[in-house]
C-alpha cells in the first residue's frame, strides 16, 4: 500500500504539466459548451449549477485520487511539490473569496488608499523569503507552533503558537465559508444556509482524505479556474472599450477620464466640493491618514509573513532552494489578480461615472435594481428595489432635482466584480465563469485554514502534548475527525451570518503579526533570543494588539475612561470622528460589547490609528520584550545554538525526523 | 564544521539579507511617501504616484525575489552548504 502511494506520487509529479495542461485545456472546453448551451437556449439557472457542479466535482475528485495514509503525505504533501506549483498553490491559498470578490471593491471606493491592501498583501512576501520561509522549510516543520516548541524548547512557547494561529485562523475560515454561501446563494438562488453546508461539503472532500497532499494539487485546480476566472471579463471590457486586451495598461486612460469627470462634476453641481474631495479615485489619504496608510501596509505585510497557513505552504518543497524559488513564483502569480484588481475597480468607476451619475433617477439601467434588490446597491439612502422606492427617496431630499448625483449612489464592495461581467452586457457564461471563480477562491483559502487548525490541533496538542506514543494511523484519524468538527463549527458559525465577521477578518493579519512574528524573525536570526523572551514577547505583543482590538471595538468607553484613547481624526478635514464629551455623557457611553453601531464603536484609540492596523502597536513592543528579556536572563544552550546554525544552512536534510510507525 | 566559511556564509546571507529589507523598506514605503508630487508626472494616463502603489512596487518585489533566490544559492553554494540537486 505504502510503496503503491509513494509510486503513484512519482509518477504524479513527473506528468503535472501534462495533467495540468490536459485540465486547463478540459476547463476551456466546458466553458465552451455552456457558451453554446446559453445559445441554445438552456436557462440560466441550469448553466449555474452546471459550472459550480462540475468544478466541485473535478476538485473532490482530485481530492480523492491524492487520499493517502502516511504522516508526512498528510502534514507536507511527502515535501514532492515542485516550487513552480507550489506558487500556483499558495496563490489560490493565500487569495480569498473576499479578495476575488471584493478587493476590486475596495479599491473602486478607497481609490488611491485602498491600494494600501495591493501593497500590502504582495510586499509581505518579501518578508516570507527572505526571513522566515526558507529556515522554516530546513528546520523540517509540519506546524509553525512545531519551529517554535523546537527552538524555544518546552511546550509553553508551543501551546502560546496554537493560541495565536487559532485566534487568527478560525475567523478567516468562517468568513471563507460564509463567501461561498453567499456566491452559491447569488448565482444559484440557493437558501444561504443550504449553501453554506454545500460549501462546507466541497471544503471536506479536498481536505479529509488527503490532507496536505490533496489540498496541495486542489489548490493548484483552484488557481487555474480562479484567475482565468478573474482576467477574462476585465479583458474583455478593456478590448471593447479601448481595442487592447491588457486592461492593466490600458486604464491608465480610465483613471484620466475618471479624474476629468470628477472635476466636471463639481462645475455642474453633481458633487460638492468636499464630497469630491473625499471621493477623488487619485488623490491619496482620503480614507485613511498618512500614519495610519502606512501603519496599514506594515500590518498587512507582516501579517502575511505569519500567517500558519501560508507558511505552511513553503514547507512542502523538496529542498530550502526550492522553498525560497517558489515564494517567488507564489508572489508571481498572486500579482497577477492583484495588478489587475485597480483596473477592475477603474473600468467600473468609469462605467458608473459615465452611465448613472447625471441621469435621471427615473432611467436607471436594470443591474442596479438587480443589486438593489439585494440590499447591494443604495440611491439616495435607499436599497435601490424599485423606480418607485428610489423616486420616493429622493424627492424627500431637500433641493433634489431628480438627477442622480454622486452622493446618492451606493455600492457594496462586493458588486464590483460580480456584476462587471452584467455592466458590460457580456453573456451569462462570462457572471458563471466569475461564480465558479470566487468559488474557488474561497475553497482554496478554507482547505488551508482548515488543514492549519486542524494540524495544530492533532499534531501539537494531541501528539506532542497529550499522547506522544501515539501511533500514526490513530493520529490520522484524530486529525481527520478534529478537521470534520473544525469546519462543522465554521460552517455553524457563518450559517448564523456574525456581522462583524467580516471586519474581523483583518483583524487576523494584526493578531498573527504581533503574536507570530517577533517570535519566528529572532528565532533565527538571533541565537542569544532564548525561551523567557519569546514567551514574554509572545504574550506581550499579542495581549497588547488584542487588548486595543476588543476595547476599540467592544469597550471604547472603557477606553476613553481608562486607557487614554481619544476620537480617532477625519482624514480630510482633520475634526473628531466624535465629540467626545457628549457621547461620554449618554448613557450608554461605558455599555460593553457594543455593537458596531454604537456612536464610539471603532472611532477611539491611541495616536488616531485605526484598529485595523493595531499591530503597530504589538509589533515593537513584542519586539523589545523580546529583547530585553532574553537579554537579562542565561543565553540559550550550545545545542539551540547549534540548531540555529543549521536552520541557517540548507545542506543537511531536515532536522525535526519523523517516526513513521 | 570548518568555522571560517561557516562566519562567511552568515556574513553574506545577513548582508543580502539587509539589501533586500532595504530595497522593501524603499519601495513599501518611501516612495509612497512621495505621491503627491510624483502624481504630477504622467506615464500612459497613470499620475506616477498611483502607478507605483498600483504596480510600480508590486513589479519590483516580484522581480527582487526571483533574484534574491538566484543571489542567496548562490552564496550557499559558495560555502559549500548548498543542497544536493
Amino acid at each position: 500500500m505504502t510503496t503503491q502511494v509513494q509510486s503513484s506520487g512519482g509518477d504524479f509529479t513527473s506528468n503535472l504539466g501534462r495533467i495540468y495542461g490536459i485540465y486547463t485545456g478540459g476547463f476551456a472546453a466546458f466553458v465552451i459548451l455552456i457558451a453554446i448551451l446559453e445559445k441554445v437556449g438552456v436557462p440560466n439557472q441550469i448553466l449555474g449549477y452546471m459550472f459550480v457542479g462540475f468544478t466541485i466535482l473535478v476538485y473532490a475528485f482530485i481530492g480523492i485520487v491524492s487520499r493517502t495514509v502516511q504522516v508526512s503525505e498528510y502534514y507536507v504533501a511527502g515535501r514532492k511539490v515542485p516550487a513552480f506549483y507550489n506558487g500556483m498553490a499558495t496563490g489560490a491559498d493565500w487569495m480569498s473569496g473576499a479578495s476575488f470578490v471584493g478587493m476590486a471593491g475596495s479599491l473602486f471606493l478607497l481609490g488611491y488608499d485602498g491600494l494600501a491592501f495591493v501593497l500590502g498583501w504582495t510586499g509581505g512576501y518579501v518578508l516570507v523569503a527572505v526571513l522566515v520561509a526558507p529556515f522554516l522549510r530546513k528546520f523540517g516543520a509540519y506546524t509553525v507552533p512545531d519551529f517554535l516548541a523546537a527552538r524555544y524548547g518546552g511546550n509553553t512557547a508551543r501551546m502560546l503558537g496554537v493560541m495565536v494561529l487559532l485566534a487568527c485562523s478560525f475567523t478567516y475560515v468562517v468568513a471563507q465559508i460564509f463567501a461561498t454561501g453567499l456566491i452559491a446563494q447569488r448565482f444559484l438562488g440557493m437558501d444561504f444556509v443550504v449553501a453554506v453546508y454545500v460549501g462546507l461539503f466541497g471544503i471536506l472532500v479536498c481536505s479529509m482524505l488527503g490532507g496536505m497532499r490533496a489540498v496541495t494539487w486542489t489548490q493548484v485546480a483552484q488557481y487555474i479556474v480562479l484567475i482565468v476566472a478573474y482576467l477574462i471579463p476585465v479583458i474583455i471590457l478593456s478590448a471593447q472599450k479601448y481595442g487592447l486586451p491588457l486592461p492593466q495598461l490600458t486604464y491608465g486612460a480610465a483613471i484620466a477620464e475618471i479624474t476629468a469627470l470628477e472635476q466636471g462634476f463639481v462645475a455642474k453641481g453633481l458633487a460638492t466640493e468636499a464630497v469630491m474631495t473625499a471621493k477623488s479615485h487619485v488623490q491619496p489619504f482620503t480614507s485613511y491618514s498618512p500614519a495610519n496608510y502606512f501603519a496599514l501596509i506594515l500590518c498587512l505585510m507582516v501579517g502575511t509573513a505569519s500567517l500558519p497557513h501560508v507558511l505552511m505552504r513553503y514547507f512542502t518543497t523538496p529542498s530550502v532552494r526550492d522553498a525560497r524559488m517558489s515564494v517567488a513564483w507564489s508572489l508571481l502569480f498572486i500579482f497577477l489578480l492583484y495588478f489587475t484588481a485597480p483596473a477592475y475597480a477603474a473600468f467600473s468607476k468609469l462605467e458608473v461615472y459615465s452611465t448613472l451619475i447625471g441621469r435621471n433617477i427615473a432611467d436607471m439601467p436594470a443591474w442596479v435594481f438587480t443589486y438593489g434588490k439585494l440590499g447591494l446597491v443604495t440611491i439616495c439612502g435607499k436599497a435601490a428595489d424599485s423606480v418607485a422606492t428610489i423616486t420616493a427617496a429622493c424627492s424627500a431630499l431637500a433641493g433634489h432635482t431628480g438627477v442622480l448625483r454622486l452622493q446618492d449612489f451606493g455600492i457594496n464592495t462586493d458588486v464590483v466584480v460580480l456584476s462587471t461581467p452584467e455592466i458590460a452586457g457580456l453573456p451569462y457564461v462570462i457572471a458563471g465563469l466569475v461564480a465558479a471563480g470566487g468559488l474557488a477562491a474561497a475553497l482554496s483559502t478554507a482547505d488551508g485554514l482548515l488543514l492549519a487548525i486542524a494540524n495544530a490541533l492533532s499534531h501539537d496538542i494531541y501528539y506532542k502534548v497529550i499522547d506522544p506514543k501515539a501511533p500514526a494511523a490513530r493520529r490520522l484519524v484524530i486529525s481527520r475527525i478534529l478537521l470534520v468538527l473544525v469546519a462543522l463549527a465554521a460552517a455553524w458559525t457563518a450559517s448564523k451570518r456574525p456581522a462583524d465577521i467580516l471586519a474581523m477578518v483583518s483583524w487576523a493579519f494584526s493578531l498573527a503579526a504581533a503574536g507570530l512574528f517577533p517570535a519566528l524573525v529572532l528565532g533565527i536570526w538571533d541565537k542569544r533570543t532564548n525561551r523567557a523572551g519569546a514567551i514574554a514577547g509572545i504574550i506581550a505583543g499579542f495581549g497588547v494588539t488584542l487588548f486595543y482590538l476588543v476595547v476599540t471595538r467592544y469597550f471604547p468607553g472603557f477606553g476613553v475612561s481608562y486607557a487614554g484613547m481619544s476620537s480617532l481624526l477625519n482624514p480630510v478635514t482633520n475634526a473628531p470622528l466624535v465629540d467626545l464629551a457628549k457621547a461620554m455623557a449618554a448613557p450608554n457611553a461605558m455599555e460593553g460589547w457594543v455593537a458596531g453601531t454604537h456612536p464610539l464603536a471603532s472611532k477611539v484609540g491611541w495616536f488616531n490609528i485605526n484598529n485595523i492596523s493595531s499591530a503597530i502597536f504589538g509589533l515593537p513592543i513584542g519586539f523589545a520584550v523580546m529583547f530585553i528579556v532574553s537579554r537579562m536572563t542565561t543565553a540559550p544552550s550550545k545545542e539551540l545554538q547549534d540548531f540555529v546554525d543549521s536552520c541557517r544552512r540548507p545542506r543537511g536534510g531536515t532536522l525535526m525526523e519523523e517516526k513513521t510507525a | 564544521m570548518n568555522p571560517t566559511p561557516d562566519d562567511e556564509h552568515w556574513k553574506r546571507t545577513s548582508r543580502l539579507m539587509l539589501t533586500m529589507m532595504g530595497l522593501w523598506f524603499f519601495f513599501g514605503y518611501v516612495i509612497h511617501a512621495f505621491v503627491v508630487p510624483l502624481n504630477a508626472i504622467k506615464i500612459f494616463g497613470f499620475p506616477l504616484g498611483f502607478y507605483m502603489a498600483a504596480q510600480g512596487s508590486l513589479i519590483v518585489f516580484v522581480a527582487m525575489l526571483f533574484w534574491f533566490a538566484k543571489a542567496q544559492d548562490r552564496i550557499d553554494r559558495d560555502a559549500g552548504f548548498a543542497e544536493d540537486e
